[in-house]
């Protein structure tokens, strides 16, 4: 450690990129995972209020049948955008803030394994999002739904640039978690502290892993499914049309190849997080740790082989669909260990009832709703019934909004104090639990009914006759709370930023790493790495003192951590300019858009990571 | 000075896996590549017999023609390998003209494949004539673009090398860039093996 102290240039002032450093710029060219997890949250959140806000035009348009609120042509893009929003600039994003904050602090880092590959991941995540919303702008906004089927999107019947730019958009975003997906691996493999066995790490860093590497294997499929999209419709290839001999079949295969594992990288993080907050308010360490591990690595690697449960109306042939219907039934059981081992956590523990322990048994019960129905249209004769009705979208939004969001406001509630020094209200913290708790299941539970009563999704309106007025209306008004309780979560977190009442390095006695770091962390997290010797450092008295004892005192020399670069922006500004220009279709453009990328590629590379006499 | 870099993220200067973070980050970019080339050969086998228009495969593919640029490929591999053994062993112009020949049999391979694709066009195989060619166009073509730019990265290494910024201490660059050159030969073969040899 001192002989880092001891090459530190003369002349250069020790706290040059300190956290005190509050200037847009010292944002903009950050490429410390705090801040940068700190970005990702609010442009999520911001995505958030987007596409929240385009499915409460959705509900107020289905309140009643036979409206015309919006235009059917509208009401297509709104669907669509609220979908691909949700998944892709919320949910994900959401996740990656905490994979960002969390991971080197749980694992005993100073930093992620590539800081600009992070930042540039960041950036390229953000422009790609303003991108694809840039499409209202143009009255162009992608219509096809967020799953894009083929024909839907073909030439000649999506003309326009509609079409291109959620494909594009796409493919841009893509980049970005591939990018996160080699990053984190790197680091949750490489960088742990001495003693941080992998048996050791805390179950949100092991679901991170699990995520990760869902991440780089999935999302190549969708970007190759994209490529031949764009080909399709600009350069005249015939991959989804049948008229050149192509089949629409092969992009849903390749759709939910990706599809279905997608739904996993959604969901496995919020488990993490539960698994963390529900032993710290119960008191207990989590039941089967070693059983949670794994029945999240068998998570994610059941979940590639269940994609065709997607496709049960296709007509694959019954082997294909009893080999998947068995496959997705597996899956229930790891999944249901899981919940078994968070009740056995909770089971004679001495419960804390705050509102991220309340988001956990939230997520618990709602989940489980999920689950159920899940299993419910897994069986393939009872799928075709309600394949493509709102049974469906009742159904994802308990798994999705039910486990993804709820795990992940419990994290907000649990770690905010770790990032800003100060608790979150809990007063408004109940009425945000309360209200999406009622809100949520007013909105999405009578879509059950709909759904069996005959209603398809993705429908502009429908008629009385379907008797389905009532369903729709109870919708309507839970999605309307459900907003109300979005904003109360963004007003409690404005008021607790500023002036939440403080809190301490470990606020809730929890057991792991990040808590032996004051509250908020130095930017290089660790003055010197600690040693872990169990699963709970903080939790066993000698284990704790050791480590506070490494963690905690002011350093005589702060570490040397990465310079600040505006080349991530730079280039991720590059790489989404050159990907918007394949809009043109014309081979010099493109062409001559991938120069900035190239030129800004070696700036890049050549200009040094570290300070000067620190650096590769 | 590549000690001091990582001392930055742990103390020890050692990684958990005592293998870089360069190398492990790299190999979990060559696995999602694994993903993504994948893709592109299902899709080719699935589509290459679909074709209602040819021409089709048997009738254009000249194996002989494509064996040679196989072979360049393949050599370019050997050539790579003694340029990382010269880099390590602190032989700059070694390496440097080693690096040459692997740019040199990459720009062959290009070339050969480049002519066959004008040859397939006088056939008529289009990306838009059948299934077969929307396939194989886009398959082949997404590997060329892996050869150039694998041939713009050996560029830069070798002007770096030129510069004396690489010593032997940092030859990990060029030991990367040299997963990069092996990744996308094997790829090759896997193609030249499934869409030439086995029509």
């Amino acid at each position: 450690m001192s002989t880092i102290g001891l090459e530190t240039p003369v002349g250069r002032e020790a706290p040059a990129h300190h956290e005190e450093d509050t200037g847009v710029w010292s944002w903009i060219t950050t490429v410390d995972h705090k801040r940068i997890a700190i970005m990702y949250f609010v442009a999520a959140t911001f995505f958030f209020f987007i596409a929240g806000a385009k499915a409460l035009v959705i509900r107020a348009q289905l309140m009643f049948p036979g409206q015309s609120l919006i235009t059917p042509e509208l009401y297509n893009q709104f669907f669509t955008m609220h979908g691909t929003t949700m998944i892709f600039l919320v949910a994900m994003p959401m996740a990656v803030a905490f994979f960002n904050y969390l991971i080197p602090l749980q694992i005993g880092a100073r930093d992620v394994a590539f800081p600009r590959l992070n930042a540039l991941a960041f950036w390229i995540f953000l422009f790609g999002g303003i991108y694809i919303n840039s499409s209202f702008l143009f009255g162009a906004a992608p219509h096809a739904s967020w799953v894009g089927y083929a024909t839907l999107t073909s030439p000649e019947f999506s003309p326009g640039q509609n079409t291109n730019f959620w494909l594009i958009g796409l493919s841009i975003l893509g980049i970005a978690s591939i990018m996160g997906g080699v990053n984190f691996i790197t680091t949750i493999i490489n960088m742990r502290a001495p003693g941080m066995k992998l048996m050791r790490m805390p179950l949100f860093t092991w679901m991170t892993l699990v995520t990760s590497f869902l991440l780089i294997t999935a999302v190549p499929v969708i970007g190759v499914a994209l490529i031949f999209l764009g080909f399709d419709r600009l350069f005249g290839t015939v991959f989804f049309q049948p008229g050149g001999g192509g089949d629409p079949v092969l992009w849903q295969h390749l759709f939910w190849i990706f599809g279905h594992p997608e739904v996993y990288i959604l969901v496995l993080p919020a488990f993490g997080v539960i698994s963390d907050v529900i032993p710290t308010f119960s008191k207990k360490p989590l039941f089967g740790y070693p059983i949670v591990v794994y029945a999240g690595i068998l998570i994610g690697f059941i979940g590639w082989g269940v994609w065709s449960h997607h496709m049960f109306t296709v007509g694959l042939g019954p082997i294909a669909d009893s080999f998947f219907v068995a496959a997705t039934m597996i899956i229930a059981i790891p999944t249901g260990v899981k919940i078994f081992n968070w009740l056995a956590t909770m089971w004679g523990g001495s419960l804390k009832f705050t509102t991220a322990m309340l988001f956990c048994i939230g997520l618990l019960a709602v989940f489980t709703v999920g689950g159920l129905s899940g299993i419910m249209h897994a069986s393939a004769p009872v799928n075709l019934q309600q394949h493509d009705s709102y049974f469906v979208v009742a159904h994802f939004h308990y798994v999705i909004v039910g486990a993804a969001m709820m795990g992940l406001w419990a994290g907000l509630y649990y770690w905010f104090p770790k990032v800003r020094g100060r608790f979150l209200d809990e007063t408004l913290g109940k009425w945000h639990f309360w209200t999406t708790m009622v809100g949520f299941n007013l909105t999405f539970f009578p879509m059950h009914f709909a759904g069996l009563f005959g209603m398809p999704r993705r429908i502009y309106t429908y008629s009385a006759e379907l008797n389905v007025d009532i369903y729709n209306q109870l919708s309507t008004v839970g999605a309307f709370i459900f907003g109300i309780s979005s904003v109360i979560m963004v007003w409690n977190i404005v008021k607790s930023w500023r002036s939440g009442e403080p809190a301490s390095a470990n606020p809730w006695g929890a057991a792991t790493l990040e808590w032996a770091t004051p509250s908020p962390p130095h930017h290089y997290n660790f003055p010197r790495i600690p040693t872990v010797r169990s699963r709970e450092p903080l939790w066993h008295k000698q284990e704790r003192e050791e480590v506070l004892a490494v963690t905690m005192p002011e350093p005589e020399e702060e570490p040397v951590m990465p310079n600040p670069s505006y080349w991530p922006i730079v280039l991720a500004g590059a790489i989404t300019l050159s990907w918007a220009l394949v809009m043109t279709g014309v081979w010099w453009i493109i062409a001559l858009g991938m120069l900035p990328v190239i030129l800004a590629m070696f700036m890049w590379a050549f200009e040094p990571a570290f300070p000067e006499g620190h650096g590769h | 000075m590549a000690q001091a870099a990582t001392a930055a993220v742990d103390e020890h200067g050692h990684t958990s896996t005592g293998v870089s973070n360069w190398k492990v980050g790299f190999w979990t970019f060559i696995a999602s590549e694994c993903l993504f080339f994948g893709t592109l050969i299902s899709t080719y086998m699935v589509y290459k017999g679909r074709a209602v228009v040819g021409p089709y495969p048997d009738e254009i593919f000249d194996v002989l023609h494509t064996t040679i640029s196989t072979t360049v490929l393949l050599f370019s591999s050997l050539a790579f390998v003694l340029a990382l053994h010269a880099v390590q062993n602190a032989r700059k112009k070694a390496g440097i003209l080693w690096l040459f020949f692997v740019i040199a049999m990459g720009a062959v391979f290009l070339y050969m494949e480049g002519t066959s694709y004008l040859k397939y066009i006088d056939y008529g195989l289009t990306l838009g004539s059948s299934t077969f060619g929307s396939a194989y166009y886009v398959l082949t073509g997404t590997h060329k673009l892996h050869v150039i730019l694998g041939i713009v990265w050996i560029g830069a290494l070798i002007w770096l090398l030129f510069r004396d910024r690489i010593p032997p201490a940092k030859s990990e660059q060029v030991e990367i860039a040299g997963l990069y050159w092996h990744f996308v030969d094997i790829i090759w073969i896997v193609i030249f093996t499934l869409v030439y040899l086995i029509q």
